[in-house]
């Protein structure tokens, strides 16, 4: 059913390709659109905006969310800010530097035509959330100011104090109310998509479960849209939200969806440290604190136990600032993270387990207020935050299976092995605004008319499955928390598929997670029933994918034998421990096929190989 | 550390609810209230009990989701903040912790301690936004806006829609809620065009989900996670004013 893996993108230069795709894409005409009805799981920047975007233009939407209203998507969180290349700083940004940093901070390892895009309609997306009201924070002349992030020697950051994330989804939100209110988008909150309707090769429909009732019911739709979030939580501990999960992409996928680079996870150097195994998730500490803060530990072992007052400066290694000294505390997340995994490795982390290195902000407060107000450093360490893999899509955000479009963290397409800080919500937002609307009618304009009803015997098959699944979930008569498997996948995952990486490492956890699947089949406990508020069985549903899925990140990351980004395989580093990329070989996309017919079979993988016609491959410096 | 919770447990909307109590021992200090609940929820479900259906999900203070009261107050004793960022530490072994859910007629429990808050995105619905057409959008900088005119809506817009002040006002009412979004909108240029109908709309929404009035008791003020000053409820005040007037006059 898999054609050759052809990410459709148009010819021309590349600062021409998205201009003469949008002018030569089919339309729909206004009093055509409301025959359509797209399905757009999820309510965060890029199914938010989908929906409001796509509602305002005529068509009928359903949108549905996990939470009990589409303003908590995890969205919300995201603190430091959003990237675009106005140039508002005279600093010479452009959208090309936007778009090299982009490239270049993802080790190039994304599509060059995706990410010039991205940073095309970087601007527009300012625009637009300025005309919604979001309170971007300003300078004294009334204009827009910015900030700097990692892996940029421009301030190209927008911001909304430490809550960006929360103000871009609020503007998102309320044009989506204004469409709830209008009555083309259909808001379905607390509502999960346990699985995805493929008719005749094409995404027609989803069923659900509604999580306050347990009903579990069909939609059919003309396609659908996945903005379902990354997959962070496969790990057990990280940024994300809890109920963040990899259900809707992995189901998908077990549909004939392609899961492309699912091993590339971004590990976020500015954590709160781990404290207790009672502990459900990490804290994040924006990247901007970095910005103003100076990253160090003790340069001797027997100085780590001391209180950081008691070191001189010259007992002090500002290791980010020593070794990428053109960057510094601004270095990129991988290089960073890694740098902090090094120096405590060698013994000279701080605080419980040598596991924390000092983020220092005396140097800022004194700049600032002329005062030293921070008596003692923050201790602070890497944590998993964001997936730069997901469901692969071609240029217009469209999976291989027809009619199914990925956009979002859900994808993979704009961060290569890297994201860099502040490009998430702009992907996003560029995707739910200003792609996915002239790219959808594309499709939609082939298939007129072909919407299924929903009791086609495929919702039928699809409705049972999940009905299956269901009681086999809840007659598992165990004695075993669905936290306590979750934690040990979690830590596993950490240490071999972690910030680090290694062939032996792999397989041990290619071993593992087997045990692990039987295990949770056989022992854990799931009260309670189907037709109830059953927040067990919900989690049990996301777990149980989450231990498939590991597996195929493992394998992902065991195949790719090079490291690149945050793929770090300890196998290939340059003699400064610098990640060893192997362009010759792996200058490509590695999409994973399902395999098997229920039981896990070893998936197919096929290659989109990426081609560079505009930026030359280098060894990534940050010195 | 360790103590005794009595827990609201109320199968679903239809039945009659009581509080339960449970033993909690062993709880480590550092541990959030959340993570307590989680610990007390994994030692229910080893002894084949139900566990206590509690809704959460950042846990770091934004999305709004945990929706508490405890030992009478919203939020708990560590304002302002919301209940995932309150930290065991906070409270004396050997405590008796009372924990509900928020106390609103518009919410209504839907189990244990979670409530449907539905009411409040039907009143973003009926006009909490700006109509701006996606695409439609002037070049950002082209709008200067005043820093301190930016600065307060950014004060007003950093409700994080939980519902609290709804649950610790005596009223039930659901004013500094929906003065946050309004005052939010007006403070800026872009926001003015619609600012009549939206509170005209806003208000009369809010009043038909049957929240309570407003008697300026500021116990709202006092348990908002997001430290929401009362003083835009004054503003909402003002703005529903002047439009009534503008329409009672003809514009
Ligand atoms: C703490 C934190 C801080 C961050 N800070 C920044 C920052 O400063 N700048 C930046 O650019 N990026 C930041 N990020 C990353 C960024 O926030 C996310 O990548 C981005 O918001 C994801 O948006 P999304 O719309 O793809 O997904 P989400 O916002 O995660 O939304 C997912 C949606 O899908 C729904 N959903 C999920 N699964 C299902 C299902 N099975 N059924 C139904 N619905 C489902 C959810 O309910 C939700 O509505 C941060 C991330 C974290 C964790």
């Amino acid at each position: 059913m898999i054609g050759s893996l052809d990410p459709k993108i148009p010819g021309g230069p590349l600062a021409n390709k998205w201009t003469n795709h949008k002018d030569h894409s089919r339309l729909i005409s206004p009093n055509n659109r409301r025959k359509f009805e797209i399905i757009i799981v999820g309510s965060g920047l890029a199914g938010g905006s989908a929906a409001a975007t796509l509602g305002e233009l005529g068509y009928r939407v359903k949108c549905f969310c996990y939470q009990d209203s589409p303003r908590r998507a995890h969205s919300i969180a995201a603190q430091g800010g959003i990237n675009a290349a106005k140039n508002y700083q005279n600093d010479g940004d452009s959208v090309y530097r936007l778009f090299y940093d982009t490239i270049k901070g993802g080790d190039f390892r994304s599509r060059e035509a995706n990410v010039y895009r991205l940073a095309e309609v970087s601007g527009n997306i300012i625009d637009q959330c300025v005309a919604q009201g979001v309170p971007f924070a300003r300078e004294y002349s009334g204009y827009l100011a910015n900030r700097s992030f990692g892996g940029a020697q421009v301030s190209r950051t927008f911001y909304a104090r430490g809550q960006t994330g929360q103000q871009l989804l609020l503007g998102c939100y309320q044009a989506l109310c204004r469409q709830i209110a209008a009555g083309t988008v259909q808001m379905f909150p607390q509502t999960e998509m346990l699985d995805l309707v493929v008719v005749d090769g094409h995404a027609k429909g989803i069923v659900t479960r509604n999580l306050r009732t347990g009903k579990i019911d069909n939609h059919s739709g003309d396609a659908v849209v996945l903005a379902t979030g990354g997959y962070g939580n496969v790990f057990y501990l990280s940024t994300n939200a809890r109920g963040c999960n990899v259900t809707a992409t992995y189901r998908a996928y077990k549909k004939g969806a392609l899961f492309a680079n699912p091993c590339f996870t971004q590990i976020h150097p500015t954590c709160i440290p781990h404290s207790g195994e009672y502990q459900s998730k990490l804290t994040l500490m924006s990247e901007s604190l970095r910005n103003d803060g100076r990253v160090w530990v003790p340069k001797r072992k027997e100085d780590c136990a001391k209180s950081p007052n008691e070191i001189p400066e010259s007992g002090r290694d500002y290791y980010l600032e020593r070794k990428y000294p053109s960057y510094g505390n601004l270095s990129p997340r991988d290089i960073s993270s890694r740098a902090a995994k090094e120096v405590c490795d060698e013994g000279r982390g701080v605080g419980p387990g040598g596991r924390g290195v000092y983020l220092d902000f005396t140097d800022a407060i004194e700049r600032l207020a002329g005062e030293n107000a921070y008596d003692i450093p923050m201790r602070i360490y890497p944590a998993v935050h964001y997936t730069m893999g997901g469901l692969w899509v071609d240029y217009n955000l469209m999976s291989n299976v027809p009619g199914l479009f990925v956009i979002g963290e859900a994808n993979f397409s704009d961060h290569g092995a890297n994201r860099l800080g502040a490009s998430a919500l702009m992907q996003g937002l560029a995707d739910g605004y200003f792609v996915l609307p002239y790219t959808l009618p594309n499709y939609l304009a082939a298939h007129i008319g072909k919407r299924p009803p929903t009791d086609h015997p495929e919702f039928r098959k699809a409705e049972t499955e999940v009905r299956a699944k269901t009681d086999k979930l809840l007659k598992i008569d165990g004695n075993c928390s669905l936290d306590s498997i979750h934690r040990e996948l979690g830590m596993l995952l950490w240490d071999k598929c972690g910030m680090a990486r290694n062939k032996a490492g792999l397989e041990e956890a290619l071993g593992k997670i087997p045990e692990l699947r039987t295990r949770f089949w056989r022992e854990v406990r799931v009260p309670g029933e189907n037709e109830d508020f059953n927040q067990s069985l919900e989690r049990a549903g996301r777990v149980a994918d989450f231990l498939e899925f590991a597996e195929l990140m493992c394998i992902d990351a065991l195949t790719r034998d090079e490291s690149c980004g945050a793929h770090f395989r300890e196998e290939h580093q340059t003699s400064e421990g610098e990640a060893l990329r192997d362009d010759e070989n792996f200058a490509t996309v590695f999409a994973w096929q399902f395999q098997g017919n229920g039981e896990i079979a070893r998936p197919k993988l096929h290659r989109e190989p990426l081609h560079f016609e505009t930026v030359h491959l280098t060894q990534r410096s940050y010195k | 550390m360790n103590f005794r919770l009595r827990v609201w447990r109320q199968k679903d909307r239809q039945s009659v609810g009581k509080l339960v109590e449970y033993e909690a021992p062993d709880i480590p200090a550092a541990a959030s209230f959340l993570e307590m609940l989680d610990i007390v929820n994994e030692r229910l479900l080893l002894r084949g009990e139900d566990p206590i259906a509690f809704d959460s999900d950042c846990r770091e203070g934004i999305c709004g989701t945990c929706a508490l009261t405890i030992n009478g107050e919203a939020h708990g004793p560590d304002h302002p903040g919301a209940a995932c960022e309150l930290y065991m530490r906070k409270f004396q072994d050997g405590d008796t912790i009372t924990i509900e859910p928020f106390r609103v007629r518009c919410f209504p429990v839907i189990k244990d301690l979670v409530i449907d808050r539905s009411a409040l995105d039907r009143i973003v619905q009926a006009g909490g936004f700006i109509s701006a057409r996606t695409g439609s959008a002037p070049e950002a900088n082209s709008i200067p806006i005043a820093k301190p005119d930016v600065d307060l809506a950014m004060e007003a817009a950093a409700c994080i829609g939980c519902g609290a002040c709804a649950a610790a006002c005596p009223n039930g009412s659901a004013m500094l809620f929906t003065a946050a979004k309004v005052s939010h909108l007006a403070q800026l240029p872009q926001g003015d065009p619609e600012r009549g109908r939206r509170v005209l709309k806003m208000v009369r929404t809010m009043d038909g989900e049957g929240f309570g009035n407003c008697t300026n008791t500021y116990e709202c003020e006092a348990v908002c996670p997001a430290e929401i000053s009362a003083s835009f409820i004054a503003k909402l005040n003002r703005e529903y004013a002047r439009a009534s007037l503008r329409r009672s006059a003809g514009e």
